[in-house]
């Protein structure tokens, strides 16, 4: 039975699609049969990540007002075996995803897949709601800023009261906190919030932490999710965090400052 | 003593004032978590209300409901200016 995973956010530009992309191409590599769904109706980003844009014909709009059918619109992974998107919608209005149309979808596609990552909008309004509504578990990603995490404890609150788990009084989401852009120096100097302080404030179990990288800009300028490009930090941090995601125990990495040695003190290294 | 004071304040990590705000405004939300939709409404009726009678300010007002087993309890906290 597949496992369908929201990841969510409130605050907008924290790295959700990003992740989403990273940890369902992490799970594929894995040989989890996994499909990852745009949720975000009208501007769709998922498929510029994911670097499969020009393959795009039908989206999910089309597949809930019948006009194609699931097969005809997931796109199938050029790198990855295993792996689907199904891409959301430019053009239509937000009101084309019903929730009877993405149970019916979702309920479709768990026969077929181990896992299903939903890709939400920002904001806390029916696209979010709608990509949270169904999920088993929730990937909540926070950047270490007040904002993001004031809009993590904001959404927190939804999946505890505004999804079919809290409504039909099941066992509630799993949360897990995925902390993005972290930056040891910054945290070391005192100008930004330390996992520590997230973590007491939000009170959800971590997943992972993503480091502030160059390694996401060039993997979304080329199209290719971060966590093929294993040498980076950010691809290592993801490939840990699909780890977790599976259950194995991972210590964590990438959140205490680098010593940097004398040849890359010289030479002026950059983050990788 | 003030240019001790400022000092200080200077060497504070911005941080912890982050930290510092940010325990604050969840404890807020989180208070409010689960609570019906109506509940602002009610409360900015009610001060209204009060407002008729006496002057109060807007922080002079705490309202809560807590479930009990069989029973929801609207916990009303008006804070009166001394007359």
């Amino acid at each position: 039975m597949a496992k369908i995973i929201v990841v969510t956010s409130g605050k907008g530009g924290v790295g959700k699609t990003t992740s989403a992309a990273a940890i369902s191409t992490g799970l594929a590599l894995r040989g989890k049969k996994t499909v990852v769904i745009d949720f975000d109706v009208g501007l769709r980003n998922l498929d510029l990540i994911m670097g499969c844009e020009r393959r795009v014909v039908y989206d999910l709009v089309n597949v809930i007002q019948g006009e194609a059918g699931l097969n005809q619109a997931l796109i199938r992974d050029k790198r990855v075996e295993n792996l689907f998107i199904l891409p959301a919608s430019q053009t239509r209005d937000k009101d084309a995803l019903t929730q009877e149309g993405v149970a019916e979808i979702l309920e479709k596609l768990k026969e077929d897949f181990d896992f299903i990552l939903c890709d939400s909008p920002a904001g806390i309004e029916r696209g979010a709601q709608l990509a949270m509504y169904f999920a088993d578990e929730a990937i909540v990603v926070t950047n270490p800023e007040v904002s993001s995490v004031r809009d993590s404890d904001r959404i927190l609150g939804l999946l505890a009261s505004k999804t079919r788990r809290a409504e039909q009084g099941e066992d509630p989401i799993k949360e897990h906190l995925l902390v993005t852009r972290y930056n040891p120096e910054r945290v070391t100097s005192g100008d930004m919030l330390t996992l520590d302080d997230i973590r007491e404030i939000l009170a959800i179990n971590l997943l992972g932490l993503i480091p502030e990288s160059e390694a996401v800009l060039r993997a979304s300028n080329q199209g290719v999710p971060v966590t093929h490009d294993i040498s980076s930090d950010a691809g290592q941090a993801y490939s840990d965090t699909v780890s977790r995601l599976l259950g194995e125990d991972m210590p964590l990495r990438f959140h205490e400052m680098q010593r940097k040695g004398l040849l890359s003190r010289m030479f002026g290294g950059g983050r990788r | 003593m003030k240019l001790l004071e400022f000092l200080k304040r200077e060497r504070r990590k911005s941080a912890s004032v982050a930290k510092e705000r940010l325990q604050i405004i969840v404890a807020h939300q989180r208070s409010q978590r689960g609570q019906p939709d109506y509940m602002p409404m009610l409360e900015r009726e009610l001060l209204e209300v009060i407002r008729r009678y006496v002057h109060v300010d807007d922080d002079a007002i705490q309202i809560s409901l807590d479930s009990e087993d069989n029973c929801s309890v609207l916990e009303l906290n008006v804070t009166l200016p001394k007359s």
